[in-house]
Formats: structure tokens, sequence, C-alpha cells
């Protein structure tokens, strides 16, 4: 029998604002535990929430680039449960009346193109952060992300493979990036993705039972995930034992790469949501959306055919450096200083990712301004220096975040192309190699290869090869000396 | 020359005048404490050298002449339910029993910038009214928290203004009922009233339902107006005796006052109850026994703390509360109850507005039968009512009304002083 996959997806991105939800307190990453906190975030008796405008402002600029019909009237729920990390003992979201709804996402996956219908984006707060020290028996709390500002992106269930899921993560990662709705750092915990899946038989149209994963971490963790879910169902489905498949939350134990039962259906809570009575509506008007809209940034799918029209790139390379938004800024501020595109292409997709990678930093933690970069391509170009040496300059440019002249100047890198020069580098190796030029002379051709590399190593890499080449194959041409 | 036969704004004159100053007047008001207080129990936490320091920072501004606040050197009694910067803040509950509000609530930050002085922190519920009536303060900040269905200003020869809900900030109130609460001033006359909530009255930035109405409206200037031409409205059946004299006061000061067949259900109180429990279950979640109030002792888990910390930590009417409201909200039950009270809250506000569209005030009594209706009614449609000891009665004004209020029952206040007189 051969069955469909069926996944939808629930994505917590934070919202990029200066600070959190209901007070304020900064949002930045990596302070001390409870630094970012005060009275009103860790809902010290007596205290309110206020809402951020920004927040309002970055929910509907995401529900518009993601095709979404924006609510006039919204409200804040009130979402109650006990849990250490969560200051209140209930959660401020939006249950009853999102701020968007409906909506879609385009994506590509194994040639296919598709069409990812969303359920809706709300806006709530994050809870605090438990820290278990199992050797003390002690749990402490850190509340420095409680009231940090996320909405919740929900899909409809349209995806019907791993892959699909991960090409539509990667779709609205990029989205959420390119209109600084969110920095998306997954490994940071500013973009978290759960995925709900269930399986059914190929033309049946109701849904099965299906589950929740939990800790999907990354995009590949997401796809792995999915993939021993979706061969877990199928299997207990194969054996007519599909009663085993009940609604519940599975936890992605990276790890063990298997997913084991977190809890059921029947532990879940009532939430016993409703309108929380310290919050007024949220009145969106025509005049904020035609704002918003006014300034939306250009959007991946339409910098991609730019960049195809353009500059003439090819698919590949343009999904590499538009899938970054940072990456393709570069690129084009590269291309602006006088870089030839395909050129600059080149570089960013060779040097730079791998530096990028090697050091474990961002596309916009390039540490080469675009100018110097073009300043150091157009010296090579011109051929002031070697390819070889232009790398070298390269990676101290990076490490050092000096200019390229002076790395030039200071390691003497510049290429000798004076032939003087050159004929001394030259007479100098060929006395010190006397049987290099026998062989040679007895029809050993590659010895000449050999010399040549000789040549490079005497003058650092420093020698005009081209014209080291011509004066090294006169010498030998010659009749030696 | 005694601050204890003044009102508040006979003291802070006489402060001004160097009659003598906030630091003699809060000495005075502490002895009357000391003395009185084993009869009353009306204060928790008495604010002896906090109250001394800011008296003689007062007199300093005003031995060098410098500008002082409305309730400048005026000893002002807080109920314990209102956080205060640095001082224990209990709402009487072992839940909170040492619990130091890192700061103050907007309210009482701005009494001390009109130079008030908090002179300490007040019982719950009927305190502050009591410690007023006891001139142990002449101001008291009360908050009728939704819960108390009583009106004790009523009972205790004392003024209490119940502002229209979002007219005083929230900030720093405990919370116990978000959409009902509120904080309110008892005096022992009008203009005390006046001063108070003109003091500590308009839009704050940290309180979202505040933020609604930002008027900043001077009260004091028309409340010698009198009420000539100003309709009256008393609802059918009130025949209380103390009600009929003030309405022949009203009529007598040239107002009209006509009997209304008033909206009045006594399905408000089921909203009430229901509406009002659901939002303390939730409030009162965070006492949890983690960051801050009481904590229970013996525990195996973080469930076990949570649960036997509230278990313990609670008063019986507060876990009834609880049940109540968490019974109402739940999944199955919101639509029959918390959903059905919102909509019966709707259109008792909608009827109760009515009302205000062709009379300025509603005269209502304290006492009988009805007046748990009339305060829930107040309570589901925020707008404000004034309590008098006079006459057991309450005057109700559409929102933000205040003004109207006040001079209703200035004018009442200074003719019953002239009858009392007459009498005499």
């Amino acid at each position: 029998m051969s069955f469909e996959t069926v996944i939808g997806l629930e994505i917590h991105a934070e919202l990029d604002t200066k600070s959190k939800l209901f007070c304020s307190c900064p949002t930045e990453f990596g302070a001390n535990p409870n630094e970012n906190t005060c009275p009103i975030c860790l809902g010290i008796p007596g205290t309110l929430p206020a809402l951020n405008a920004k927040a309002v402002t970055l929910v509907v600029k995401a529900g518009l680039i993601l095709n979404c019909e924006i609510n006039k009237e919204s409200h804040m729920d009130r979402k109650n449960y006990f849990y250490p990390d969560l200051p209140k003992a209930y959660q401020i979201t939006q249950y009853y009346t999102p701020v968007c709804k409906g909506g879609y996402v385009d994506i590509e996956a194994a040639g296919v193109s598709r069409r990812i219908r969303l359920n809706r984006i709300h806006m709530e707060e994050d809870a605090g952060k438990l820290i278990h020290l199992e050797a003390d028996g002690v749990s402490l709390i850190d509340y420095n992300r409680a009231g940090i500002p996320l909405i919740e992106i929900v899909t409809e269930p349209d995806l019907r493979s791993p892959e699909e899921a991960v090409a539509f993560l990667i779709a609205l990662k990029s989205m959420l990036e390119y209109g600084e709705i969110s920095d998306c750092r997954m490994e940071q915990g500013s973009l978290r993705c759960d995925a709900n899946i269930s399986l059914r038989k190929k033309g049946q149209n109701a849904l099965n039972t299906r589950v929740e994963l939990k800790n999907l971490n990354s995009f590949k963790e997401l796809k792995k995930a999915l993939e021993y879910e979706e061969k877990r169902q199928k299997k207990l489905y194969t054996l007519k034992e599909e009663d085993k498949i009940v609604q519940e939350t599975r936890r992605w134990e990276a790890v063990k790469e298997e997913t084991i039962p977190m809890r059921s259906k029947e532990d879940a809570d009532d939430y016993r949501y409703f309108p929380d009575p310290d919050l007024g509506p949220i009145i969106i008007n025509d005049t904020l959306i035609r704002e918003i809209k006014k300034n939306l940034p250009e959007m991946p799918v339409i910098r991609k055919k730019r960049f195809r029209e353009l500059y003439g790139l090819k698919n590949k390379d343009i999904d590499i450096i538009v899938g970054y938004k940072a990456l393709s800024e570069y690129y084009e501020a590269l291309v602006s200083c006088g870089a030839e595109p395909k050129v600059g292409a080149k570089w960013i997709l060779g040097s730079i990712l791998k530096l990028l990678n090697e050091k474990g930093l961002k596309a916009e933690q390039i540490p080469i301004p675009p100018e110097e970069l073009g300043k150091l391509i157009e010296i090579i170009e011109e051929g002031k220096i070697s390819i070889t040496a232009g790398q070298e300059v390269f990676s101290e440019m990076f490490r050092t975040g000096k200019d390229a002249e002076n790395i030039i100047k200071e390691k003497g890198l510049s290429q000798i192309s004076n032939r003087l020069e050159l004929e001394r580098i030259i007479n100098s190796v060929l006395s010190n190699n006397p049987q290099s030029l026998s062989d040679y002379a007895a029809g050993k051709k590659q010895a000449a290869v050999f010399l040549m590399g000789q040549i490079m190593k005497a003058s650092k890499g420093r020698a005009n090869p081209q014209l080291a080449n011509e004066i090294l194959d006169e010498r030998l041409k010659k009749g030696l000396l | 020359m005694n601050p204890l036969e003044m009102t508040a704004f006979e003291i802070r004159r006489e402060i001004i005048e160097k009659q003598f100053s906030a630091k003699e007047v809060i000495t005075t008001f502490l002895e009357r404490i000391y003395e009185k207080e084993p009869l009353i129990g009306g204060f928790l936490t008495l604010c002896r050298e906090e109250a001394l320091a800011r008296a003689e920072r007062i007199d300093k501004k005003i031995s060098r002449n410098e500008q002082v606040g409305s309730l400048a050197g005026v000893p002002i009694a807080i109920k314990d339910n209102i956080c205060t910067d640095g001082i224990r803040t209990t709402c009487a509950s072992k839940m909170l029993h040492d619990f130091i509000p890192p700061y103050d609530a907007t309210a009482v930050k701005k009494l001390k910038e009109a130079d008030g002085i908090i002179i300490g922190k007040t019982n719950m519920d009927e305190f502050a009214a009591a410690v007023v009536s006891a001139g142990m303060a002449p101001i008291a900040l009360d908050s009728d928290a939704g819960g108390s269905m009583r009106q004790p200003a009523s009972f205790c020869d004392v003024v209490s203004l119940k502002p229209t809900y979002g007219l005083v900030s929230r900030f720093g109130l405990i919370a116990l009922s978000s959409s009902m609460d509120r904080i309110g001033p008892v005096a022992g006359n009008i203009k005390d009233c006046v001063i108070t909530l003109e003091a500590m009255q308009g839009e704050d930035r940290l309180d979202s339902t505040s933020v609604r109405h930002s008027i900043k409206e001077d009260y004091m200037s028309t409340i010698e107006n009198g009420i000539k031409g100003m309709r009256i409205a008393v609802p059918d059946g009130e025949t209380a005796f103390s009600l009929k004299s003030c309405i022949e006061k009203f009529k007598e000061m040239g107002a009209s006052v006509e009997d209304i067949s008033f909206p009045m259900t006594e399905e408000a109180l089921s909203a009430y109850y229901i509406i009002s429990s659901a939002e303390a279950a939730s409030n009162l979640g965070r006492f949890d026994g983690i960051k801050y109030g009481y904590r229970a002792e013996d525990f195996r888990s973080v469930d076990e703390l949570i649960e036997r910390s509230r278990s313990e930590g609670f008063g019986e009417e507060i876990k009834k509360k609880i049940i109540l409201g968490t019974l109402v909200l739940s999944s199955k039950y919101y639509d029959a109850y918390y959903n059905k009270a919102q909509k019966l809250r709707r259109k008792i506000k909608e009827q109760f507005l009515r009302v205000f569209e062709d009379y300025d005030l509603v005269l209502s009594p304290v006492s009988p039968v009805l007046s748990d209706i009339y305060t829930a009614s107040i309570h589901l449609t925020g707008v404000p009512a004034l309590s008098m000891p006079w006459i057991e009665s309450r005057i109700i004004g559409p929102h933000y009304g205040e003004g109207k209020i006040f001079k209703a029952a200035y004018a009442l206040e200074q003719e019953l002083k002239e009858g009392n007189k007459n009498e005499l």
C-alpha cells in the first residue's frame, strides 16, 4: 500500500525588537542570567503589561510578506498554566483573534513548485529558561527570555515530505530575515520549529492521528526527525498496529536519532484561555498597513530574479548568495565597488564562505569591508600580485582587518615583473640545480616544471609566472648557460 | 490648632502658613495611631521613620519658600494591596507575609510627588475606611478589589469614591479582578476626596487600561457651582428614609429628581461573580512559592512545591474564588459561563449608560436588598460612585462623571452641615 505523508509546521520566531513585548527590558542575547529582567517581566505582584508597538508593526509586516489577511482588531489572551519558568503563571498570547490569518509561502522541493498555506500568525511572549544542576540537585531559573516577543506561524497540513518541510523552513527563514522581522538564529533559539506529522493512504482525504515533534533545532534535525517519524508510523500501519499511533508530543533525541514520547493528549493542560483584561484591543488601521507596505524590503524571490538578469549568475550560485540576506547585500556592495559580477561571485562562494565556515561566522560578520575586497580583486586583476599571493593577502585581511595594500607592502608580495630581476633569480636557481639541467638536456622535459617550481619558491611566489616561464624557456632552449 | 480636627486641605494650608510643621503633623497622627490602634487594629505596617524623614524634607522645602505639592505634609494611609517601594505589602495574606515591592504603585508615586506622606499600610478590607473614621489619617487609599461586596465607607462615616475604571492607574495594585479593580480615595469630607483624586488620576503608560482617557480635570474649581438644573434619577421602589430626605434637599437646591425604572437584573450578580473569579484565578496563579511570598517547607517536586505553597498560603475565600474561576474558564464551560457573563456585562453596560443619556446622576441606597446588585453593576460597568456617610446612599455618575458627582455631593454636604448647625 502506498502512503502519503502529511506535515504541518509551527514556527516560533523571535521578533527583532530592542525591548521586550510588555516592558522596556533589552532583548539582546548572551546577558548574564536574570540581567535583562524587571518587575514587569518577572510578574512581580501589581505590575501590568504594556504592549510594545514595534512588535505589532513587525507582526503586521510578517503578515504582509507572507500574504496573510490582517485582522483590523485583535486581542491578547492569557494561556494559564503552572511552570516555574512562567513568571505570571500565564503566557500572554493570541488564541481567539491573531493579528494575521491565512497566507501562504511558495516553495520548490525536488524540482516541484508548491504553495503551502498558512493558518495564522500570532504574537506572544516567551517564557524563561530552567537550568537543572543534576549534581547539586537544584534547578535555576533564568528569566532573561521571559517576555521576549515571538511570533508563531502555523501552517496548514500542506507539506507532503520531510524535504518539503525543510524547503518551507528555509524559504520562510529567508523571508523573515529579508523582512528584518527576526534574525532567525536557530542555534540561539530565535527560530524554533515544531512539526505535526501523520500518514494516510494515498487518495484519502481525512487526516489520521498526528504526532507532534519537538526539539528540532536545525534543518538537519527537522529532516531527520520527520524521516524517523515517517518510518515509524509507516511501519505501524504496515503491521496493522496503527492503534499504537496516538496523539502525543514526541521529543527528537538528536544523539540517539529517535523520537521518544513526552506527553499524551490526555496529559495536556486545559489552558483556560481568556482575553487579557490588562490589555485593550490591538487596532490596526489602513494607514499603518499602507505605511508598512510602502517600506517592504525586496523579497528573496525577486532578488534572485534580479541577480539572474542583472549579473548573469547561475541559479545554483544565486540560491546560495541570495539565501543569506547579508551575503547578497555584501555581494551587491562588492559589485558596486567595481568587481566584475562573476569574479565577485567566485570570491564570495569560494574564499569568503570557506573562511566563514572555518571560523563559524555569520554572513553579517564578514570582517573585510566590501570596498577593501574590491581593491584586492582590482590589484589581482591588474597583475600586481599573483592569484596565490592574493589568497594569502585575503586570509591576512580576514584575520587582521588590515587593508590589502599594507599587507602586500609588509609581506613584500607584489609580483616581480622586472626582467632583470627575474633573470637574476633564474640564474641562481639554474646554477643551484645542475642535475635538472642535465636531465632536461637528456630529454626529460618535466625537469622544466621542477625548475619553474624552484623559481617560484626562490621568489616567494612573487615571480610573474608568465614572464618567468618565458625566460626559463629561452635559457633551456639556448643550450643553457 | 489641632491637625487631628482638620481636613487634609486645612492641614496643608496651615503647614504652608507655618502654623505647625509637617513633622508636628506626623507626630500628632502617630500618637493618635498608638492610642487608637489597640482598639481598631487598622494598620499592618506603620512607616514611622520614613514618614518623619519625608516630613522633615517638606518642612525644609517650606522654610526655603519652595513650591510644595497639593498634599504637602498630609498623612495618608495606604491599603495593603497597593505596592509601596521598600515597604512590606502583604494583602493581609500569609501568601505575601514578607513581600517587599521594589517599586511604588503609580497612585502612590503621584501622591508622593504631591508631597503627601505615607504613614502606614492598612489591613484589608474595610480598614482603610476605619482608620480615616478613627482619625488616624485624614486620607486613605482604598481599593475595592472586586472582592468585597460590602460598602465599608458607609458604615464608617467617611466619604469613599470609586473612580471611573481607568481614571486612576492600577499599576502597583495587586490584581484580583483586573477589569474591575480600582483605587479610590477615602476621606472625611468631599474636598479631601477631590484633592486626593486630582493628585493621582490620569494616564499611565504602565497601565494600558488607563490610557483610554487622559483627562486631568480640575474638579475643585467647579465644586461650589451647585446643582441647579441637574437631572437626578432615583430607581423605582427605593423608599429608604435617608434617601427621601436627600431627594428633598436636591430638589430644594434646584435639581430635578425623577423616579425611573432602573435596568437592574439579578443576573448582574452572577456575571460579576463569574468574571471576577475567572480573573482572580488567573491573577493569583503567580503566587506559586517560587519567586516571592510564602513557600511550603516540605516538598519533593516542583509540582508539590507549588501545590503546597498555594494550599497553605491562601485563605478559604480566595481558594473558593480560584476554584470557581478555574471552572468557568475551563474549555468545557467557557461558553456557558465566562463568555455568557461577558455578553451580559456588555448588555448591562449599554442599559446602564442609556440612563445617563437622560440623567446626570443616579442616587441609590447603600444598604437595602438591591444594594449588592447595584454594587455588582458598578463593578461591571466601571462607572464612578461615591458613598456618603450622612445619607446612607451612593451617587453614581456616567464614565468620567466625577465632576458632577463631586458637585452634588459637596452641595449636599454643605446643606447637611448647615442643617445640623440649625438643629443644634
